[in-house]
This record gives structure tokens, C-alpha cells and sequence, in this order.
């Protein structure tokens, strides 16, 4: 009795949370030229500036032409810019206009609510990294190096954003508290984050610096999957990447569960 | 009959410290057809969150047919469906998805929540705007949207918090048809509202909550019998100047053609129309000068308020 009543919860929560992910992806192709367009734009203009006219300029990096280094930079920058972004927007959106009530008295576990946000997230940092992948195709040939860590670090990648995005989310009051962080914190953290340059090219000290931005591990891992090189040592950033998506998971439930800005 | 709902010694102290619920107790049965009223701030829509768990209680114990909220809310939240006081769906969205989606939360497959989603759109009146953006809608739609969305997972406790606020007449007594009907299906209801003759021609029993605290609860026949003295309002045929002075009935002249008269329950009125005749006043047509509701409500509410004030 007790196992049904468990199967059919769960069962419950497995289509809750097709739902979710569903009205996610739902709206971030209803609004494309908002979510899609603006990175795909915003990239070809980096291919073009840095990769191409200013990169013929700076010469090879790491062994490989300045196109070819930074591609895998800007793939991940915009896999964490939109994971990030479409979490905080939609779930601060929810909470904005009350619909995030519609979840809460419904049976939706909290972990069913936070995988559903986090998937939503990943699948629009997938959806853009794939897009602006696509499009390098047309500024140089890339070729995977290992696939494996290629698909780990990514998703895991994606995976860390979305949930610090719901925490953004949760906290946030108003609409400029969503755009503090990406502008304040993360566009700093990306561009001082190896996207551009090889941390090789820095004195010492601001290498030591450096390897203390989460980013720098990030980007560096899955250059490590496309070309090949790396500045860090990527079973390190991979353990460091896990240990921090269960980290936020952790929190986020908590904040779930004790209904922070969202229950009186 | 069993119980929908009781409440046992609920209280609710919000963070400002704020006290909104002093210890309420409520028995709402199954299949009764129940209203709960009280002013602005008495409580109500407190006790409605903590019901529907956007509200955390403090202390005390809410159980919808047996499932306790802190033992098995994900049981109790299936019983129950809320249509709230203020739009709360996505403005975005479109009518069919806000309601498809909600059923997909209650783990409800896609085809079973399209079937349902169609018979209580169509019901509603609102199957021909189902694919119009939620924000298009007039405001009595998203009224109705809102309690299609709140039946999708066809609950046995249906909870509305003044479904008929802004509401134009007309749709306003096509939604009490609809709202008796889900009632004589077996859905037990609770209403809040402002409109008090709303409440007096849908429901069975009454709460009246006020600072937070129940003061009445009983079927609405013995409230009503409380009622000792009711106001009317005579139309009359020939205009008067003076009030008539008319034994046991207080009476006063609203304008030349309008007597308000007071009436004893225990009097009645044929006594009123004997003396009305003996001073040759003929009546037109006779009214309630407010709801009988509406009447004992303020009398019960400033009652409370006195005491609260002392």
C-alpha cells in the first residue's frame, strides 16, 4: 500500500516536472528575439572583433590561433550568461506576477520544482552554446578533443548557473536586484576568467589571483575538451564543479522548503 | 457526515509581529455549501494561506478530510483547489496552457488535463478564448479562468476568495448557478465575500471572523432568526408630508413618496399595514432596506469591535 501510494507519487512528480520543463522551454522560444537572438548577435561581433581583426594582430595563444582559443570562452560565456539569466528571470517573474503560486499549492516536491527550473536553465545554455557553436563554424574549424569532458564540463557548467540564478531569484525584490549580480559580479568574473587571454600571459601573483574565479576553472575545462589545453588541472575543476552544484542544490532546496520569498 | 475541514487553535503571528489569527477554530462538513466573512484585515484571507499553504500558521492544526497539513500536506493539497482574491497566473501565457500546465503540477497526464481543461473551459464560458493571452481577458474572465484552473484536478474542497469582486450582475448570478451546481455535485465549498446577499442565497453555514477571531459560526437559518428587528422601505402611492405616527413601528419619512418603518420580528407586518390603512396611506411596493445579512454582520462585527476596543 505504502509502496503504491510512493510510485504514484512519484509518478506524479516525474509529469510535475515534465511540466515544468516543458512551460520553461515553452517560454524561452516564445520570446527568442529576447533569449536567442541578442548572444547569437553579440557573438558573431566577438568572432568578427576579436577573433578576427584584432586576433590576426595578438597572433597564436596556447599553441593555437587567437579564433580558435577564444571560441570555446565564448561558448561557455554565453552557456552562463543564458543558464543564468533564465532562471532568475523567469522564477523572479513567477514570484512578480504571483504565478509561482500556482506551484506552491499544488503537490510539487520542492526538489521536483528546483529540477524543473534548474533543467529549463541548462536547456537554454545548451540551446544558445549550441548557436553560437554553430555559428563559429563560419569563423574556424572546430574540432572536439575529447568529447567526454567536452559534455561534463558544460552541462555541469550550466548546471551551477541556473542554480545560483534561482538563488538570485529567491532574494530578489525587484527587477534591479536580478540585474546586479550578472552585471556586477558575473560579466567581471567571465572576462577575468580566461574567455579572452591564457593566465600564462599574467604575473605570478594575479595567476595566483585568478585561479580563486570559479570561471577560470569552468572555461578552462572545456577549452580542455575542444583544443586540447588548459591552464588548470581539469580533474580538479571538474571535483570543484560538482562539489558546488551539490553545494547550491543543497541551499536551494533549503530555501524552498523554508518558502523564502514566497510564503509569509 | 464527515468533515471537510477543521481548524483547531490556529494562530498566526506574521514577522512585524503582527497578530492576524487568535486561536480559531472551524468545522466546515462535507458537501456543505459554507461561507466566512468578516471586514477588511478580520483574517480571512490569512486563514485561506494557511489552508492553501502560502501562508506558514504559527500554531494550532488544519485538517481537509483528514489529511493533517504538517503530516501530509501533499495529500491534503490534492483535496483542495484555491481560487484566490488577486489574479495570480501568467499574464503571458495563453488560457488553455495556464490550465493544462496547472493539472501537469498535480501529475495529471496531458490528455486526461486537455479533456478536462476543455469541459471546464467550455463550462465557464471561456473554451473560445483559449488561446488568447491571459492579460487579454476581460476581468470576469480571469475570474472564471481562475476557477477553472482551481478545479482542473477536480478537488473535494473548493475554497474562493471573493470569485464575484468587480464582477458585473448578470455574470455575477451565472456564476452562483455554476457555483451550486459543483456544490450539488458534491464539492464542498467555502466562501469569502463582500457581497452579504451572495452569501445569504448560496450558503448553508457562516463564519463571521473578525480581528481574528470567530465571532459566530452556525447555520445560516439560526443567524438569520437572530435577527429581531428588520428595516423596510414602503413606496407609496400618494405623497406624504409628515411621518404617521404608527404603534411598536418606528417609521420616518425618507422623501415625500419613501417611509422607512422598523420592524419587530415578533410584531410582523400585518399589524404595520392595519395602521398604515387607518391612516389611509396606500403601499405601493415594500423592500428590505439592506440585506438581513448585511444587518446582522455590522451588528456582530461592532459588537466584537467594542469588545476589542475594551
Amino acid at each position: 500500500m505504502r509502496r503504491e501510494f510512493a510510485q504514484s507519487e512519484l509518478a506524479a512528480n516525474w509529469i510535475a516536472l515534465k511540466t515544468i520543463v516543458h512551460r520553461e522551454v515553452r517560454r524561452f522560444l516564445r520570446i527568442w528575439p529576447q533569449t536567442l537572438l541578442p548572444p547569437a548577435i553579440t557573438m558573431v561581433l566577438y568572432f568578427v572583433i576579436f577573433g578576427n581583426l584584432i586576433g590576426r594582430q595578438i597572433g597564436d595563444m596556447g599553441g593555437f590561433s587567437y579564433m580558435d582559443y577564444i571560441v570555446p570562452g565564448l561558448i561557455m560565456m554565453s552557456v552562463i550568461t543564458n543558464a543564468y539569466g533564465n532562471v532568475v528571470s523567469s522564477f523572479f517573474g513567477s514570484k512578480f506576477q504571483r504565478n509561482v503560486e500556482e506551484l506552491l499549492v499544488s503537490p510539487v516536491s520542492a526538489h521536483t520544482i528546483l529540477l524543473g527550473y534548474t533543467i529549463g536553465g541548462v536547456l537554454r545554455g545548451l540551446a544558445v552554446g549550441l548557436i553560437v557553436t554553430v555559428l563559429s563554424l563560419f569563423f574556424t574549424r572546430l574540432q572536439v578533443h575529447h568529447l567526454g569532458v567536452t559534455v561534463v564540463v558544460v552541462l555541469l557548467t550550466a548546471t551551477i548557473f541556473s542554480l545560483g540564478g534561482f538563488i538570485n531569484a529567491v532574494f530578489a525584490r525587484n527587477f534591479d536586484d536580478i540585474s546586479i549580480i550578472p552585471t556586477f559580479v558575473l560579466t567581471p568574473l567571465t572576462y577575468l576568467g580566461g574567455v579572452f587571454y591564457s593566465i600564462s600571459m599574467l604575473p605570478p601573483f594575479w595567476q595566483t589571483v585568478s585561479l580563486a574565479n570559479p570561471i577560470l576553472h569552468m572555461v578552462n575545462a572545456f577549452r580542455y575538451g575542444i583544443l586540447g589545453v588548459s591552464d588548470i588541472r581539469i580533474g580538479v575543476a571538474i571535483a570543484f564543479m560538482l562539489v558546488a552544484s551539490a553545494v547550491l542544490y543543497a541551499i536551494c532546496i533549503r530555501l524552498l522548503v523554508s518558502g523564502r520569498g514566497m510564503r509569509q | 457526515m464527515s468533515s471537510a475541514l477543521s481548524i483547531r487553535q490556529l494562530t498566526k503571528i506574521y514577522g512585524n509581529g503582527f497578530q492576524a489569527l487568535h486561536g480559531i477554530d472551524l468545522e466546515v462538513a462535507e458537501g456543505d455549501f459554507f461561507a466566512l466573512l468578516g471586514p477588511n484585515g478580520a483574517g480571512k484571507s490569512t486563514t485561506i494561506g494557511i489552508l492553501s499553504t502560502l501562508v506558514n500558521k504559527t500554531s494550532g492544526s488544519v485538517e481537509v478530510f483528514g489529511h493533517d497539513l504538517d503530516r501530509e500536506p501533499y495529500a491534503l493539497k490534492r483535496c483542495l483547489g484555491v481560487v484566490p482574491q488577486e489574479f495570480n497566473f501568467n499574464q503571458f501565457e495563453k488560457v488553455l496552457d495556464i490550465v493544462v500546465t496547472q493539472a501537469g503540477y498535480y501529475g495529471i497526464p496531458a490528455r486526461l488535463a486537455k479533456e478536462r481543461a476543455e469541459l471546464y473551459l467550455t463550462q465557464l464560458g471561456l473554451w473560445e478564448k483559449r488561446n488568447a493571452a491571459s492579460r487579454e481577458l476581460s476581468g470576469g474572465m480571469k475570474r472564471r479562468l481562475m476557477i477553472a484552473r482551481a478545479l482542473i484536478h477536480q478537488p473535494r474542497l473548493l475554497i474562493l476568495d471573493e470569485p464575484t469582486a468587480g464582477v458585473d450582475i448578470e455574470l455575477r448570478r451565472s456564476m452562483w448557478s455554476f457555483l451550486t451546481e459543483l456544490n450539488q455535485q458534491g464539492i464542498t465549498i467555502i466562501l469569502t465575500t463582500h457581497y452579504l446577499e451572495e452569501a445569504e442565497q448560496l450558503c448553508r453555514n457562516i463564519a463571521i471572523i473578525d480581528h481574528g477571531r470567530i465571532v459566530e459560526h452556525s447555520s445560516m437559518k439560526e443567524l438569520l432568526m437572530k435577527l429581531h428587528v428588520e428595516t423596510f422601505l414602503l413606496d407609496l402611492r400618494d405623497p406624504l408630508r409628515v411621518a404617521p405616527q404608527l404603534n411598536g413601528y418606528p417609521a420616518r419619512l425618507i422623501d415625500n413618496h419613501t417611509l422607512e418603518v422598523q420592524v419587530e420580528k415578533n410584531l410582523g407586518l400585518n399589524g404595520l399595514f392595519t395602521q398604515l390603512a387607518g391612516h389611509g396611506i396606500q403601499v405601493l411596493s415594500l423592500r428590505n432596506k439592506t440585506n438581513r445579512l448585511e444587518e446582522l454582520f455590522v451588528s456582530l462585527v461592532e459588537k466584537n469591535l467594542t469588545k476589542v476596543a475594551v
